[in-house]
């Protein structure tokens, strides 16, 4: 049980992922789809972030003494992924924008009737 | 001394010309510019297919941090093969670009067009020159993101719903090879390939490693369009300009069996990962539903892009059914058929942007009496669908018959059947399209009107190169064989 607790972080991980990749995949509305894959990303980065983390461990700077510091690695790593999800965000925002311009609606059904209808 | 730098001056110089081409208006400009960058990378990845051919590795460390710590770029036969490929597909499909994307884009999207042309083209050739881990990310991302923006050019509506849906599924999969990544990290505390792969025997027993290797499968294949999970791959290649659609088919698909390749063999080592699931099982099973399926899936198709689309899925398991049988002569044709397949597919997609240059669409009502309208386009479309069929003298025969001889091998002959099934269906689908072309005219009369020869010189540099390799096939085979050996022979023990 102590182990269950003691790896909190990492059920917060899974649950968060797993919410939004429901969302991802029962939503019809473009939008909230992408609110679902950015939570879905986002518990990703909470895996790397926690994953670096020392217990009692410091910012890695370079101080008197002998101190225990977190893995500055996984951090700096993550910084990476945090751009590449708002670039996807944005990307998938435009998109949209242009959909709605074009269909004149941002529920997949609608779209699908429209382009069934063709 | 520029040749130590080849390594990473193929990655840059797409990377600097890119936002480059956002300062030009002119089209020739533009579109000296990109064939130059993309040029000058195809001549790079010659001279290091060259180079690995007889040094063996060439390690490359960027600015200069020693390798477990820095960035390295690790150059072999397997890459510098994939390297070639890409950009020699790229080289010759941006031969034809000029005069496709004056017609098919608005202006004003021009500039735009072919810097996202060059990211893709860096991202891919990254993705393929690094030996980082976390590196194959970010260039997969950069490859994905501006292929995305590349689908959304299409002039059809549909062409925005299908970005969208490859930017949705193509994100999953994306982290999903971010989460594995992770976890190796997690594990073993280092990102370079060759360290993972010389930390991981000690920890094969940890269920984290399995976890991560699920991830990572998982999360490949979705970027593979691996049956069942192609479903972006038919409206992306569909809707997409014409040009785009040549270079994604010959390209993208390929880097990420490439990516594969790399993590089974070279990180996990084909021990590990051949024993702690039925890999063999699970890649010829999906093989053989691909095959199936999609070949089938593709006789159906009213679109002629869609079709070959469709194609491309059932091509795709031929290539991962090579890496089932983990014998030499099976990545042997998995790694030709990476080669052939590429080149069959941009030739077909190529000959399909002069059909639509001339007619509009590409739908089987306009391909009618194109035998007689367009004889040269035609011709350049049977010729790629014989190479496709897998007709003796074309590239397609040579990567079948490696496939069957490995099938024969190991005394699998339900493949040794299905493959020949495949080959079939495929006659199936580019018997009707010769059907149209030859033997039904079009209701109304139109004039002979060929394609203009800047689209069709192109196409046919393609067409020639399927026979020619077809005949010819010292380079291909001696370069897959090498690979081939190098992969298994990591796989055995011990590193190169």
């Amino acid at each position: 049980m102590s182990t269950f607790i003691d790896l909190y972080n990492y059920w917060i991980f899974i649950f968060l992922m797993m919410v939004g990749f429901y969302i991802v995949i029962s939503q019809g509305n473009l939008v909230k789809k992408i609110i679902g894959l950015n939570i879905f990303q986002t518990a990703v980065f909470l895996l790397y972030i926690s994953m670096g983390k020392v217990k009692g461990g410091t910012a890695p700077i370079i101080m008197a003494g002998d101190v225990s510091y977190s893995n500055p690695l996984p951090h700096v790593l993550i910084l990476t992924a945090i751009v590449v999800g708002v670039a996807t965000t944005a990307l998938a925002m435009a998109l949209i924008i242009r959909i709605r311009k074009a269909y004149g609606t941002i529920e997949e059904q609608d779209i699908h009737e429209q382009d069934a209808s063709l | 001394m520029i040749s130590s730098h080849l390594p990473v001056l193929q990655v840059v110089l797409p990377l600097i010309a890119a936002p480059l081409c956002l300062l030009l208006r002119r089209s020739s400009l533009l579109w000296i510019l990109s064939f130059a960058a993309s040029l000058a990378a195809m001549i790079i990845a010659w001279l290091l297919l060259q180079q690995a051919g007889s040094s063996g590795v060439i390690s490359y460390t960027i600015g200069g941090w020693a390798a477990p710590w820095g960035i390295e770029y690790r150059i072999d036969t397997l890459n510098a093969y994939v390297l070639l490929i890409v950009t020699s597909i790229s080289t010759v499909v941006l031969l034809a670009a000029k005069k496709s994307i004056e017609q098919e884009i608005p202006q004003q999207h021009w500039p735009m067009f072919y810097s996202s042309y060059l990211l893709c083209l860096t991202g891919l050739l990254g993705i393929t020159a690094t030996g980082d881990a976390f590196n194959v990310f970010v260039f997969l991302e950069i490859s994905s993101l501006s292929s995305y923006a590349l689908i959304s050019l299409g002039r059809d509506r549909r062409a925005l719903t299908a970005s969208y849906q490859y930017l949705v599924m193509g994100t999953i999969g994306a982290t999903f090879i971010l989460i594995g990544i992770g976890l190796l990290y997690m594990l073993t505390g280092t990102l370079n390939m060759h360290d993972l792969a010389q930390r991981l025997p000690a920890v094969a027993q940890s269920k984290t490693l399995l976890s991560a290797f699920a991830f990572l499968f998982v999360g490949i294949s979705l970027k593979l369009a691996l049956f069942p999970l192609h479903l972006w791959l038919p409206n992306a290649y569909t809707y997409s300009p014409s040009i785009v659609s040549a270079f994604l088919a010959g390209t993208a698909t390929k880097v990420a069996v490439y990516v594969l390749l790399r993590f089974i063999f070279t990180v996990f080592g084909a021990d590990y990962a051949f024993s702690v699931l039925p890999l063999t099982e699970i890649l010829m099973l999906l093989a053989v539903a691909a095959i199936m399926f999609a070949s089938i899936s593709a006789i159906y198709q009213s679109n002629i892009k869609r079709l070959f689309a469709y194609s491309s899925v059932a091509q795709l398991g031929y290539i991962i059914l090579g890496i089932g049988f983990l014998s030499v002569s099976g990545l042997t044709a998995t790694l030709l058929h990476l080669f052939n397949h590429a080149l069959m597919k941009a030739a077909l997609f190529m000959a399909l942007a002069c059909v639509l240059y001339r007619q509009g669409d590409v739908m089987f009502s306009n391909v009618k009496g194109l035998g007689k309208t367009m004889p040269w386009t035609f011709m350049a479309i049977v010729l790629g669908g014989l190479s496709l069929v897998g007709v003796p003298l074309t590239v397609g025969f040579i990567s079948k018959w490696y496939l069957v001889v490995a099938a024969i091998e190991q005394g699998h002959f339900v493949l040794v059947a299905i493959i020949l099934f495949g080959s079939l269906l495929a006659l199936v689908y580019v018997w009707r399209l010769v059907e149209q072309g030859y033997f039904h005219n079009s209701e109304e009369d139109h004039p002979r009107q060929e394609a203009p020869l800047s689209l069709l010189i192109p196409t046919w540099m393609l067409v020639l190169a399927n026979i020619y390799l077809g005949i010819d096939t010292s380079l291909t085979i001696g370069a897959a064989e090498q690979a081939a050996q190098m992969l298994l022979g990591q796989a055995g023990g011990g590193s190169p």
